[in-house]
């Protein structure tokens, strides 16, 4: 039988949070997979965190959704654990509304709900085996306080972020008998590429370290999959 | 009988034909399979996805295009290296019987398969049949399959398929060479119904293999030996509801042939991992399954040969007359039957003659009297 190590599975992982997350994993023991749209960081990343499976992909783009779902289960030889993190902030800089790019929303769409919704569908035989087989498995998906609240200028951001914890709350409903659990977690205002994308003048020292946020969603996430960390 | 040449997995008006363990057969809607479950059953589908085992390539040392076909591996862990068949130019289009053999191939061979290489590491029993080594790292192999690699397809099937055509909803992790298609007929929806009838979902992993080759000699050589996986859990399962005196259901014949495998030493299945070698057929003794779901497969397969473990050779022709009369659609997109286990004191004669309809209430879209037939079995 195969090793119980936790297998987790994180979208955007060569920058910001998601960075954070595979190194916070990796130092936990876990298996991880990381995806990422650049093939040169795909493989920097890898390379420099040895045991890290890097995989190159677009989850925003629907034709890439399948082959990145299989070579995470192929890596992983399944899933416990998928993170949802890869984001796009729709216009940068931002935007109101009324100026937005129909192309920048749709972006947003595609990356922040249609991608996550797709990936975690074409693992949801891995993500139901696993639960089946160890008692638990989960997603988490990565949203913002701009899920929440109506803060001019993030109106793409902000409204795919709400869809996605929607989309979140009910495939948490209809997925419990099968032992999946999904949960939004909002990471707070951290000092990554996209933060400064959206607030060029913020003071870096006054955000939260994406490590700590990593380290958060890992106890999160260790309190819930049980002691395979 | 006439091949579903749609890759859709769930056609609204896809068939079940139901075969009773006293041999009577009844026809229902498969989307109302689960009203075939008494509460207390356990359901086990395999949830092996099947990789992108064909790959387009060229012969090295001739400069020959070929296609290779991934065919069997030792264990699930395997990435490297593989038993595979080996075609000459050309793709799915052409019937695999009317496909030109590779070109000569020898031990140390190389072959360039987009993204990937590989060599041949030795020639097995057929000219057409070898052990394949792919180099490079794990890592790289995986990310060539999933961007090179296409989903086995035959003739029958006009367009080309892609990954999704052949992951069935359940399904997680690539390690067979063909999709265990029975399991096309789960969605969630069925998932959810299972249960709702008091029944258990549990999967085993089973790498199921390709169905043909093409080549009479090679296919009288399937199944090959295929690697397996039954968790603590559903050893669990399956051996609660047998304790229980309730039913074990499989869902296609690579789970037969993984839970039989499984219980061959002292009949109770265990968990771990193991290789099925064993052939199943008229003779053999089915210890553990009471009941398949499987799709239309004609005399002669040897998923034909599986369910002759199941069911009489008379009931068998008799089901296989119905099927095409009633033009049931065959092959992995196809219309499906469920065969229960004969009782072990049925005796074939009269009564198998009778509508005995004791599960299956939901909607029959038609029944019609069963013509008493010789026991006379098409395929010898």
């Amino acid at each position: 039988m195969r090793e119980k190590k936790m297998r987790v599975a994180i979208t955007g992982g060569t920058s910001g949070l998601g960075l954070a997350l595979v190194r916070e994993f990796l130092g936990r023991g876990a298996q991880v997979a990381f995806v990422a749209r650049g093939a040169e960081r795909v493989d920097r990343v890898a390379r420099e965190h040895p045991g890290a499976h890097g995989i190159v992909g677009d989850v925003s783009a629907k034709d890439d959704i399948y082959p990145i779902a299989m070579q995470i289960e192929g890596e992983l030889g399944g899933l416990d654990v998928l993170i949802n993190n890869a984001s796009d902030l729709g216009p940068a800089p931002l935007a109101l509304l009324g100026d937005t790019d129909c192309e920048d929303f749709e972006r947003a769409l595609d990356t922040n709900v249609l991608g996550p919704f797709r990936l975690t569908k074409a693992l949801l035989g891995a993500l139901t085996a696993a639960a089946r087989e160890d008692g638990a498995a989960m997603v988490v998906n990565i949203s913002s306080d701009a899920a929440a609240n109506a803060y001019p200028g993030w109106g793409a951001y902000g409204a795919s972020k709400a869809a996605l914890g929607h989309l979140t709350r009910i495939w948490n409903e209809e997925l419990a008998p099968d032992g999946v659990h999904f949960v939004s977690i909002d990471p707070g205002d951290m000092d990554t590429p996209m933060h400064a994308l959206a607030v060029p003048d913020s003071d870096p020292a006054a955000l939260k370290r994406p490590e700590a946020a990593a380290r958060e969603i890992a106890d999160a996430i260790s309190a819930r999959q049980g002691d395979r960390l | 009988m006439m091949a579903a040449a749609e890759p859709r997995q769930r056609p609204p008006d896809a068939k079940l034909m139901v075969i009773d363990e006293r041999g009577s057969i009844t026809h229902v809607r498969r989307a109302s399979l689960d009203a075939c479950l008494r509460a207390g059953d356990v359901v086990v589908a395999n949830d092996a996805l099947a990789l992108p085992a064909s790959l387009r390539g060229v012969h090295t040392r001739t400069g020959c295009l070929i296609e290779v076909r991934l065919a069997g591996r030792r264990s699930l862990d395997e990435v490297h290296d593989f038993t595979a068949v080996v075609f000459g130019a050309g793709d799915f289009h052409a019937r695999t019987e009317d496909r030109p053999a590779p070109p000569w191939l020898s031990p140390g061979d190389r072959l360039t398969l987009g993204p990937l290489s590989a060599t041949i590491a030795r020639l097995l029993t057929h000219p057409r049949l070898v052990d394949l080594h792919l180099d490079g790292p794990a890592d790289a192999i995986w990310a060539g399959l999933a961007r090179h690699g296409r989903p086995i397809q035959y003739a029958y099937v006009p367009v080309t398929l892609e990954l999704w055509d052949a992951w069935s909803p359940v399904a997680g992790r690539p390690v067979a060479f063909e999709a265990p298609s029975a399991g096309f007929a789960l969605d969630w929806h069925m998932v959810e119904r299972i249960r709702s009838r008091g029944a258990a979902f549990a999967t085993v992993t089973h790498t199921a293999g390709i169905s043909s080759t093409g080549d009479v000699d090679l296919d009288r050589m399937l199944p090959f030996d295929e690697p397996y996986r039954i968790s603590e859990a559903t050893a669990a399962a399956v051996e609660s509801a047998r304790a229980r005196g309730n039913r074990v259901i499989a869902i296609g014949t690579t789970v037969v042939r993984a839970l039989e495998h499984a219980a061959i030493q002292d009949g109770h299945v265990h968990a771990g991992d193991g290789l099925a070698t064993q052939r199943i057929g008229p003779g053999s003794r089915l210890r553990v399954v009471d009941a398949i779901l499987t799709g239309v497969h004609e005399a002669g397969t040897s998923h034909y040969e599986l369910l002759r473990a199941f069911a009489d050779a008379g009931t068998l022709v008799r089901a296989e007359r119905e099927l095409e009369d009633m033009g049931y659609r065959t092959h992995e997109f196809g219309d499906s039957v469920l065969i229960e286990k004969r009782q072990a004191a049925y005796e074939p004669g009269p009564t198998s003659t009778t509508q005995y309809w004791t599960d299956c209430r939901a909607k029959p879209i038609r029944i019609k009297p069963t013509p008493t037939t010789p026991i006379v079995f098409a395929g010898t």
